[in-house]
């Protein structure tokens, strides 16, 4: 599958909602924990080796499973292959804890939910839906089911 | 650089919902730079939108999408190809080729001009926190109505925490509710059964607490376990710790099915 390698790098530099240097290994037979700096930029998770300024690899975050493990280490893997996860070691129990939070609100998908919510609801209270003032009620992706065209 | 390919093809794939679809031709880019002049190619492909990805099928049937266009950070413009109906997808970077597509009459132009650019995460964000903000407002309108006593711990930097006791009913301590949940879900900042006061004085009697719920099994972000009922969720929020983005993927759920619902009347041939 072909892609725009080239933006997703230049996605990898922007200002991060989150990073850190965390032993991360990957779901390959013999992989190890090692360190690397780690950069969640809106729904892709970067990791690079921590001397090199371009990322070894990205992750598309969506349709994932954040998993807390045992103490200071948590997961994620993916719903077509629940079976291979990306393991990261945090420093301290506080740090792993915030990251899975960041990463759990970290897909489009989640936002897309959050925003079905907050309509729904200021809807409720105030009888007004709130995308109307902007023009974007019937957009497809703030639908409860965007269907396909 | 490394991508999940294998999961980004499966989110491309799989039946989650599309942004918006349709049949595009593709501009092939070849480097000319030395000749006289360019040949301008079009591949006709299936396009695919989802959140701020763009994917592109060689058939509408095809199981694997050929490319992806993450547009992130891209601006979308009307371009003066040779082509009717034509325009591009570029981005910031100097050196970076833009995409030019091509679709088929102005209507389907138009339609996804706008549906692109409105596709970044960025922009859902902006639109995720101006809801939030006046979900907080009203909210607050209300319950200063009330006269409530009203804790509100402001969230800070990424914390989405919204701990809210004062969503509870006036006349009694924030204790456990009925279903073990703060009353987001039913339209108002008060607990079933406890009636309350509006802004005219009147008395409004606040809509029936959704049936309660069993645990879900862990948390996941994304298209709804298959197989899952309404009756097997269950709200893992106790009121000590309202963690609004708990109180989300709960929510989720409960659209999810809805979502699946809806789709599967579609498929019937409801309108």
């Amino acid at each position: 599958m072909r892609y725009n390698e080239r933006e997703l790098l230049s996605l990898a530099r922007q200002p991060a909602e989150k990073a850190a240097e965390i032993r991360m290994s990957v779901p390959k037979k013999g992989s190890v924990l090692k360190k690397r700096l780690v950069k969640l930029v809106v729904n892709f998770l970067f990791y690079f080796r921590t001397d090199e300024a371009e990322p070894i690899g990205a992750l598309l975050l969506e349709h994932c499973r954040i998993t807390k493990e045992e103490e200071n280490v948590f997961s994620i893997s993916f719903i077509e292959e629940p079976e291979r996860k990306y393991c990261f070691e945090c420093a301290t129990e506080e740090q792993c804890q915030e990251w899975v939070e960041a990463l759990k609100r970290a897909s489009y998908e989640f936002l897309r939910r959050s925003l079905i919510f907050y309509r729904n609801e200021i809807q409720k209270m105030t009888g007004k839906d709130p995308l109307e003032q902007y023009g974007i009620s019937e957009e497809a992706r703030f639908q409860l089911g965007a269907h396909r065209q | 650089m490394k991508l999940n390919e294998r999961s980004v093809a499966h989110y491309a794939t799989c039946d989650s919902p599309a942004d918006h679809a349709g049949f595009l031709r593709k501009r092939v880019e070849r480097h000319h730079h030395h000749a006289h002049h360019h040949g301008t190619s079009y591949q006709r492909r299936w396009f695919v939108l989802k959140g701020n990805l763009l994917f592109y099928f060689e058939e509408q049937e095809s199981r694997e999408p050929v490319g992806l266009v993450v547009l992130e950070g891209c601006t979308v413009e009307l371009c003066e190809a040779a082509e009717e109906f034509a325009f591009a997808i570029r981005f910031d970077d100097a050196g970076a080729r833009a995409y030019v597509l091509v679709a088929d009459g102005q209507a389907a132009m138009e339609a996804w001009v706008k549906a692109l650019s409105r596709a970044s995460f960025d922009y859902m964000r902006l639109v995720v926190r101006e809801l939030e903000k006046q979900l907080e407002e009203a909210c607050k309108s209300l319950a200063a109505c009330r006269k409530s006593p009203w804790k509100s711990s402001s969230s800070s930097g990424r914390k989405r925490h919204l701990s809210n006791p004062a969503l509870l009913p006036l006349q009694e301590k924030p204790t456990a509710l009925e279903n073990g949940y703060s009353t987001w879900g039913s339209g108002g900042c008060v607990a079933g059964g406890v009636t309350y006061t509006d802004h005219d004085g009147g008395q409004t009697k606040p809509p029936p607490l959704p049936p309660r719920r069993r645990s879900a099994a862990g948390s996941t972000t994304g298209s709804p376990v298959p197989g899952l009922s309404p009756a097997m969720l269950e709200s893992p929020v106790s009121p000590e710790t309202i963690c609004f983005s708990k109180l989300h993927n709960w929510y989720g759920q409960e659209i999810a099915v809805l979502r699946r619902e809806w789709q599967e009347r579609q498929k019937r041939g409801h309108p």
